[in-house]
Order: C-alpha cells, then sequence, then structure tokens
C-alpha cells in the first residue's frame, strides 16, 4: 500500500441554505479544497451523503457533481452509510490512492437537509436504523439515543447534568468557528433548563437539522504537488461494523463497531490512545460521546463522562474533543460531517485552527458513526 | 407515496403473533427472525412463538415524531426484554408516561400502529407493549 496524504480542505459554513441546492454547496466546497491544493484535476470523485432521494428528490450523485464541476469523464461514485457517509467515502478515496490505482481524488460529503419538512427528515432519518423492525414502529433516531441514555444513566447511576459538558464544550468551540452553525456558548443553567426532544435527551443534547459540504484532496505522498509543507498524512483509515437495529445487541451499551475500528486504527497507525492530541467524536447526541470515549479506550465502562468534568475535553484539557464545534455545535449535515470533522483535524495539525488551536497538536483522530454506531469509520492523520 | 400491501403481509406473523426463530444447531433465540445465526452462524431454524411477555429495559416519549405517525404524538416507545431473551422495540400503549419505570413487567398486544392518508392508504397493525396490570 502507498501512503496517502491530504494535500487541500475545503467546507462551505453549516447553516440552513435557503439560496443553495446540493449540488451548488458540494461544488463550492470541492472548488475550496482544489483551490486549497493547488490542483486543477483529480482522478475520481468520492461523494459521502445519505438522503438525497429522499430529501432532494435526486440519486446519481457521483455523476452530478464531477458534471457540475467540469470534471466530465473521472470515476465517481456516492458512498452510503448512513450518519457514516462522510467517514466511509474517505475511507474508500484512501484505499483507491494507497491501492496505487488512483494518484489523486477529491472527496465530498454533502447533505440538504432543508428542502423539506422536519416530519419527512425526522422519517429519513430513521432509514439508518431498521426500517422493518424499529422505524417501522415509530421509533425515530433520537428515539433509539434516548432509549440509550436512559439506560446508560440506570447502570451507571447519572444524571442529564453529567452529559451537560459536552454540550457546553462543544458551543464553547463553535464560538470561535466562522463555519459553525451554533457560534453562541451555552451556560449549565440554558442546559438544564432545556425542553426535551425525547427525555432524557433535551434540545442542547441533539445536533441540529442542517445543510453544508465539506471536501478534501488526496494524494499520493511520494507526489505532493508542491504541497509538502502543509501536507497532513493519512496513518490509519478503518471501517468496522455492528447489528443494524439496537435490540439485536448483546449488550447495547457498547458500542462495537467503535472499539473494533479504533483498535485496527492503533494498530495500522502504530500508537496508542494515549498518543492522540485531539479527537473529533461523532457527538451527534450527548450520550455519544461517553460512549465512543469508553469504546475507543480512552475511558473505563461508565467512566467517560467523568472524563468530560474539569475541563478535561477543552482545547487545553487531556483531550481535547469537537474542537470546532462537532456536530452538536458546527452542525449535524449528515452525509458531510465526517469530511468535516477531517477537514478540522487537518487545520488543527497545520496550526491553522485560531483560537481554538490544540497546543503542539500532531496526531488527530476522527471517527464518524452510522446509525447508532453500526457504522464506524476510523482516521488517524499525522502532521509534521 | 402510496405503499404496496406486500411489505406489510410479508411481516403478519412477525407483527400479529411475535413469531421470531430459534437455531437448531445451537438453540439461540432471534426475534425477529434470521436466515444465518449470529452465535454459531448456522441456517437450519424453526418458527419460534414468542410468550409476548417480559420487562422493560428503557423508553423515551417522542415528541417530534416521523412522517406517518403524527396523530399519535407525542407517544412512548420502548425496549422490552422478552422472557425469552431478545430484546424487541415498540411503542407502549395504555399507560400513563409518568408512572413508566425500568424493570416493569410488560405484556404485547395487538393495535394500530400507522395509518396512511386516503382512500387507498393502508391500516397497518402490530404489537405495541403494555404494563402488566399487578
Amino acid at each position: 500500500m502507498r501512503d496517502v496524504s491530504i494535500i487541500g480542505v475545503g467546507q462551505t459554513p453549516v447553516r440552513e441554505h435557503w439560496e443553495l441546492s446540493l449540488r451548488e454547496l458540494a461544488v463550492q466546497a470541492v472548488l475550496a479544497a482544489m483551490q486549497d491544493a493547488h490542483v486543477e484535476d483529480v482522478d475520481a470523485l468520492y461523494v459521502g451523503n445519505m438522503l438525497s432521494g429522499e430529501l432532494t428528490r435526486q440519486e446519481h450523485l457521483g455523476a452530478l457533481i464531477a458534471d457540475q464541476l467540469g470534471l466530465t469523464g473521472i470515476a465517481a461514485m456516492k458512498i452510503e452509510a448512513a450518519c457514516g457517509a462522510g467517514g466511509s467515502a474517505v475511507h474508500a478515496a484512501h484505499l483507491a490512492v494507497a491501492s496505487g490505482q488512483y494518484r489523486r481524488v477529491a472527496v465530498v460529503g454533502v447533505e440538504k437537509m432543508t428542502d423539506l419538512w422536519n416530519g419527512s427528515v425526522t422519517a429519513g432519518l430513521a432509514m439508518a436504523a431498521d426500517g422493518e423492525y424499529e422505524a417501522a414502529n415509530g421509533i425515530s433516531f433520537v428515539g433509539l439515543n434516548a432509549m440509550m441514555m436512559r439506560r446508560y444513566m440506570y447502570e451507571y447511576d447519572l444524571v442529564e447534568e453529567d452529559f451537560a459538558p459536552f454540550a457546553l464544550n462543544a458551543h464553547a468551540n463553535a464560538v470561535h468557528n466562522p463555519n459553525a452553525m451554533f457560534r453562541k456558548a451555552v451556560t449549565l443553567e440554558q442546559f438544564t433548563k432545556a425542553k426535551k426532544v425525547a427525555d432524557p435527551i433535551s434540545l442542547f443534547d441533539s445536533s441540529p437539522i442542517c445543510d453544508g459540504a465539506a471536501a478534501l484532496i488526496l494524494s499520493r505522498s511520494e507526489n505532493l504537488n508542491g504541497n509538502a509543507a502543509r501536507a497532513i498524512s493519512i496513518a490509519a483509515s478503518t471501517s468496522a461494523t455492528d447489528t443494524l437495529a439496537l435490540h439485536d445487541r448483546q449488550d447495547p451499551l457498547w458500542l462495537r463497531a467503535v472499539e473494533l475500528s479504533s483498535i485496527k486504527a492503533y494498530a495500522q497507525a502504530g500508537i496508542t490512545p494515549q498518543d492522540i492530541d485531539l479527537f473529533e467524536l461523532h457527538d451527534a447526541f450527548s450520550i455519544v460521546a461517553p460512549m465512543s470515549l469508553e469504546a475507543a479506550g480512552f475511558a473505563q465502562r461508565g467512566a467517560g463522562a467523568y472524563l468530560a468534568r474539569d475541563g478535561g475535553i477543552s482545547i487545553h484539557g487531556k483531550l481535547p474533543i469537537s474542537t470546532m464545534g462537532g456536530l452538536k455545535a458546527r452542525g449535524h449535515p449528515i452525509g458531510a460531517s465526517g469530511v468535516y470533522q477531517v477537514v478540522e483535524a487537518v487545520q488543527q495539525l497545520r496550526g491553522e485552527a485560531g483560537k481554538n488551536q490544540v497546543p503542539n497538536a500532531r496526531v488527530a483522530m476522527t471517527q464518524s458513526l452510522g446509525g447508532v454506531a453500526a457504522t464506524a469509520v476510523t482516521h488517524i492523520l499525522k502532521g509534521k | 407515496m402510496a405503499e404496496n400491501l406486500a411489505p406489510n403481509w410479508r411481516l403478519r406473523e412477525q407483527r400479529y403473533q411475535l413469531v421470531g426463530n430459534v437455531c437448531l444447531k445451537c438453540g439461540a433465540k432471534f426475534f425477529p427472525p434470521r436466515q444465518v445465526c449470529t452465535q454459531c452462524r448456522g441456517t437450519e431454524f424453526e418458527a419460534f412463538q414468542f410468550s409476548g411477555k417480559g420487562e422493560l429495559y428503557s423508553f423515551t416519549t417522542l415528541h417530534s415524531v416521523p412522517a406517518g405517525f403524527e396523530s399519535y404524538a407525542p407517544y412512548s416507545v420502548g425496549m422490552i426484554k422478552l422472557d425469552e431473551g431478545p430484546l424487541v422495540e415498540a411503542m407502549l400503549t395504555d399507560v400513563n408516561q409518568d408512572k413508566l419505570a425500568i424493570g416493569m413487567r410488560m405484556e404485547m398486544v395487538t393495535r394500530k400502529i400507522r395509518e396512511e392518508e386516503g382512500e387507498r392508504g393502508l391500516l397497518v397493525y402490530g404489537y405495541k407493549f403494555r404494563p402488566i396490570a399487578e
């Protein structure tokens, strides 16, 4: 396998983009990444997206976006793995370059969620779970996470407030990220008074419905096209799966795919969790953060929330997470989120994260989850 | 978008009678039924009807609900640990939302779970769970 580097990144702000379509968002992000990398073409395009057919009546995104970029002729395809589509697209693109088949490829994660009303989006998102036995019984995606959170609180004797540091940290970091959706700090009082969406999950435990696109240019490390100074190396790219339905798990409180994908990634990169300087995890709901920290080897079982106490996950903490706002506050345009995470990790490792810069960041991990972590895709990036 | 009858008809034994299956090689019981055993990868199964009794493993109440379920909102859903082992997810019914608690004894009942709009819209029936009266 060849070594692969990221030589360009691009992103649109995460917003309710009433004035922009899916194709416009995707093209803006890819053009920005190509400009960042000083390249004018790629051999292939990988598109991470979950719901374009359901929410915008458009499939066949590979050809569409290649066409709109003026790149007809290249190989292009959409990769779908629910909310883990973005990470999965990066994984596929990495394999394509590492295999030697392509010299240089683009990845774009894009989701346009605001063209339909909320009930349709909620029904669409429920397709991340088991259509016949979860969605068909009226169980929404937030409902699954809420049931996991209630059982977690019951098993480990926690209260809602124990999860507050995850939301507060995400919002505090989003304040300084111009591309974040919610650039506003949240207080503990606001958190505790927030309306319940699906108890015990409140508004501040949930990521928003939004639009956005993020893009990367991947290249063989042996030919960086003049980008050697800013190139970030991909030290690991792994993917693992678990049962699709929450009810089919032997232990619904353990994210087995996160564990498997993390272990494989540490082995591939030749490092341990202690070597990670920052972790962009999949905080679509607060409960996913401590469970990811546990399964990825940063905390003992049931102790993930304790890591977040006393600023342990802040920019200057022991393990900074959601450093540009995370899914919670940067926003979670479903199939784009996994690519946003990698874009932000690159910003950190280049030293271009501004007020959110993690001091001396050299190794970053990103993790993109599909469904209730039925898919887990992990990347480890290394800077200079 | 009108839905065909077939995808609902195929699930009639699961929805009306909680029929899963049991692996003939290792005895593992499944609901929903599977084609490959997750324990021993065996592929020979026999149908198995679950009793429909169990205890509440977790629950929540949904306020923002998926399209097609608006007329029930807000409604409670739960995960029920069946006495025979598997977990099943369902809407909860005949229940006071404030009195739900992990560990409560629950039983399956057959109810309407969804109603499609229009003259040709389907009325979809299936299982829900309710607390067993003490």
